[in-house]
């Protein structure tokens, strides 16, 4: 009997610790705002980018720059044949497997490039700065591309490789400018503001909308929910809820059945990356209710699922030709023509209108449309798919 | 306890009933309090159709804590099943490529890794005499390696519908229920086949002995390393079926399996088992897995974001192996 006095006694503390997250549930319930993450300056220029027209020739987006500002290269240029060193932070998800295939199909198509030697940092900041280190102190690198994991921590790093040899930086930045080019395309800002207004202009009086979101605090996707955010918030949308998925395909799945036993219906799901898009449609479909208006990216699963049903939907994207555009910069600055201080890739969005472009069904689900790939040696193979019909 | 030693009229009358309930595992109340608290929240939840396609969404961990119950209650670890299950979605994917009559055979080779890697690990623990806790997570880095190499890092193939029917589709037109999905029917077979196994037959019997005292388990004729060998296989071959029916319900990610396995040990726990070994029921350890579900449900409907959800689940893994620890102690 005491024995199992205890038992009951000890499943009532083990209730109680559920209760007090109750308490907190009241405060937290409403969606934060993560003021801290806006920055209405940057906010507002990368809006204007939006909508600037981009130089570079039209059919290569990839050697496109919005607004740019030249800088001399002459005192890095060098005879052929070069060695390219290029310290990646990872392949660590669909997105870098796609720009890394398609950064080593461009080396191939310049047989100037004698070397291109690569180190994976697989995720870590301290091996990454270990391997540029370790890259520096071989000689060999005529230039360094670094595609940094995290801004704060790889900083030093780079700076020591801006002191010895040309290093460009590319997806992620770093607080420095001293390399030759930082490339990326226009930024988080622009991809969330692009996603919300599209819901915004879509959605039915009073509407529901879902956010979900991958992790919090990692700047790129902070960016795009603030944007996102502030918008919905200057439109007076309802948001029930700010999810995290993890990225995981079931975790947004799950958390979409939850909310639609909640709420019944929901209007609009914004997104704040595409990799979970089309779990979340399933849920829909599965439960038997609307598809709502959903955002994505250029993810194939995504677009061929929105090309099928007719769905209204739309992607930003933060496209993966970023990759070609590094080894482009390299040449240019090793041959001593001038690149852009800031190179500023145009960010298109994928609407109804030029959906079919972008379509490619014999490409593998989790391959990015706007790679630039497609004139690449090796296509579509070496990206996983078939040759098209 | 100075409480049940006092006897009143009034007690003396409440003890039978109350011993009765006393000996109901815990567990059964807390999941529910769980379930009556989410019908609170969401008044559709009891409706059979909100309710199945809850169970639906649990099927995975309930048969992944089942697989593990039989290798905690032999006092090991699987740490490997996670990984397994992110092979087993991308193996699917690359195997059947969208194809529809590959679907078979793709189904019988992924059994055949999962049996392969739980034989593997039980070898190991029982030969080379690595603790199974390193051994299956060398696995679960092995495993996650191999996922990688075979997939080239990125998810290729899509899971044809067929493949995925038993994690997405429903039986139509059952009586009462109307749709029952076709991972419920699923796990109700592998919830009795586990239950028989386990407290019905020789091998269930010898491996509660195997944990509770190895040396006098061998000393009474028990070929240990044929049960452990026998424990992770059928550990791994859930982590196989978790994964077919999770790559049906959500489709092809790198990240399908991530965390599995520290909440299939949790729920294990929660559901009474102890982690080194000896004891452990079926039913509560299933149970303890739909607890740990419904718990999760139960958070999100409160509003709560998915970082508390974390902090609960650490505290009740905590709060669980406490408890079993107190009441080991109590016992002894």
């Amino acid at each position: 009997m005491t024995k199992n006095l205890k038992y009951l006694v000890l499943s009532v503390i083990l209730l109680a610790l559920v209760v007090p997250p109750t308490v907190l549930a009241q405060e937290g319930g409403q969606p934060k705002s993560s003021s801290e993450f806006f920055d209405p300056e940057e906010f507002a220029r990368q809006l204007a980018l939006l909508d600037m027209e981009p130089e570079g020739p039209a059919d290569q987006p990839w050697l496109q720059a919005i607004d740019p500002e030249w800088v001399d290269t002459t005192q890095y240029k060098k005879e052929a044949p070069w060695t390219i060193c290029f310290s990646n932070a990872g392949n660590f998800n669909p997105w870098r497997v796609v720009g890394f295939t398609t950064m080593e199909a461009e080396v191939e198509l310049h047989p100037e490039i004698a070397n291109f030697v690569v180190t994976d940092a697989e995720g870590s900041d301290e091996k990454q700065i270990g391997d540029i280190a370790d890259l520096l102190a071989t000689g060999e690198c005529d230039l360094l591309i670094v595609s940094p994991m995290t801004t704060a921590a790889l900083t030093p790093a780079v700076e020591q490789a801006c002191e010895t040899i040309p290093t460009i930086v590319f997806d992620r930045g770093v607080n420095t400018d001293c390399p030759v080019t930082f490339i990326s395309p226009i930024g988080g800002y622009a991809f969330g503001a692009a996603a919300a207004r599209f819901i915004v202009d879509n959605l039915p009086e009073g509407g529901k909308v879902l956010a979900l979101r991958i992790s919090p605090g990692v700047d790129v996707l902070e960016t795009r929910w603030a944007a996102a955010e502030q918008i919905f918030m200057e439109a007076g949308v309802n948001v029930i809820g700010v999810e995290f998925t993890g990225d995981d395909r079931a975790t947004a799945r799950s958390i979409v059945e939850d909310y639609l036993e909640r709420y019944g219906e929901i209007d609009a799901v914004w997104m704040d990356a595409g990799a979970t898009s089309l779990a979340v449609i399933e849920a829909f479909e599965d439960m038997g209710v609307e598809i709502p208006i959903i955002t994505g990216e250029d993810q194939q699963d995504f677009l061929v699922k929105w090309q099928e049903e007719g769905l209204t939907a739309i992607a930003p994207t933060y496209p993966t030709f970023q990759w070609r555009t590094a080894i482009l910069a390299a040449i240019k600055i090793l041959s001593g023509e001038p690149v852009p201080k800031k190179w500023v890739l145009p960010q298109p969005t994928i609407t109804n209108e030029n959906l079919a472009e972008h379509v490619q069904p014999n490409m593998p689900p989790q391959h990015y449309a706007l790679c630039g790939c497609e004139e690449l040696p090796g296509f579509p193979e070496r990206w996983g798919g078939k040759p098209a019909n | 306890m100075a409480l049940s030693t006092r006897t009143t009229p009034f007690t003396r009358v409440l003890r039978k009933p109350l011993k009765m309930v006393a000996a109901i595992p815990a567990i059964y109340f807390i999941l529910a309090a769980l379930l009556i608290w989410i019908s609170f929240e969401n008044p559709n939840f009891p409706q059979p159709e909100v309710f199945l396609a809850f169970l639906r969404r649990a099927t995975p961990l309930l048969i992944l804590a089942a697989g593990q119950l039989f290798v905690i209650v032999t006092g090991g670890f699987d740490l490997s099943v996670g990984s397994l299950i992110t092979l087993t979605v991308l193996g699917g994917a690359l195997l059947t490529d969208g194809n529809a009559d590959r679907t078979p055979l793709a189904i019988v080779t992924l059994y055949l890794i999962g049996l392969g890697v739980g034989i593997f690990n039980g070898l190991v623990v029982s030969y080379l005499r690595v603790s199974s806790f390193i051994t299956t997570l060398g696995m679960l880095i092995a495993l996650k390696g191999a996922a990688l190499l075979w997939s080239g890092g990125a998810p290729a193939g899509y899971l044809p519908d067929n493949f995925r029917i038993f994690g997405r589709q429903n039986l139509e037109g059952v009586p009462y229920l109307g749709k029952v999905p076709y991972a419920v029917i699923i796990l109700v077979v592998y919830s009795l086949v586990a239950t028989y196994l386990l407290h019905g037959t020789n091998f269930g019997k010898k491996a509660l002995a195997v944990g509770d005292n190895p040396r006098a388990a061998a000393l009474s004729g028990i070929a240990i390393p044929r049960i452990r060998i026998a424990v992770f296989v059928l550990s791994s071959i859930s982590a196989v079926t978790a994964g077919i029916l999770l790559g049906g319900f959500a489709g092809v990610s790198m990240n399908v399996g991530d965390g599995y396995e520290l909440e299939a040990i949790a729920a294990v726990v929660l559901g009474g088992a102890m982690l080194m070994g000896g004891k452990g029921s079926m039913p509560t350890a299933i149970a303890g897995a739909l607890s740990l579900r419904a718990l999760f449900t139960l958070l999100n409907l409160l509003g709560l974001p998915s970082p508390y959800r974390a902090a609960v689940q650490g505290l009740i893994i905590i709060g669980a192996a406490a408890y079993a620890a107190f009441r080991s102690q109590s016992e002894s």
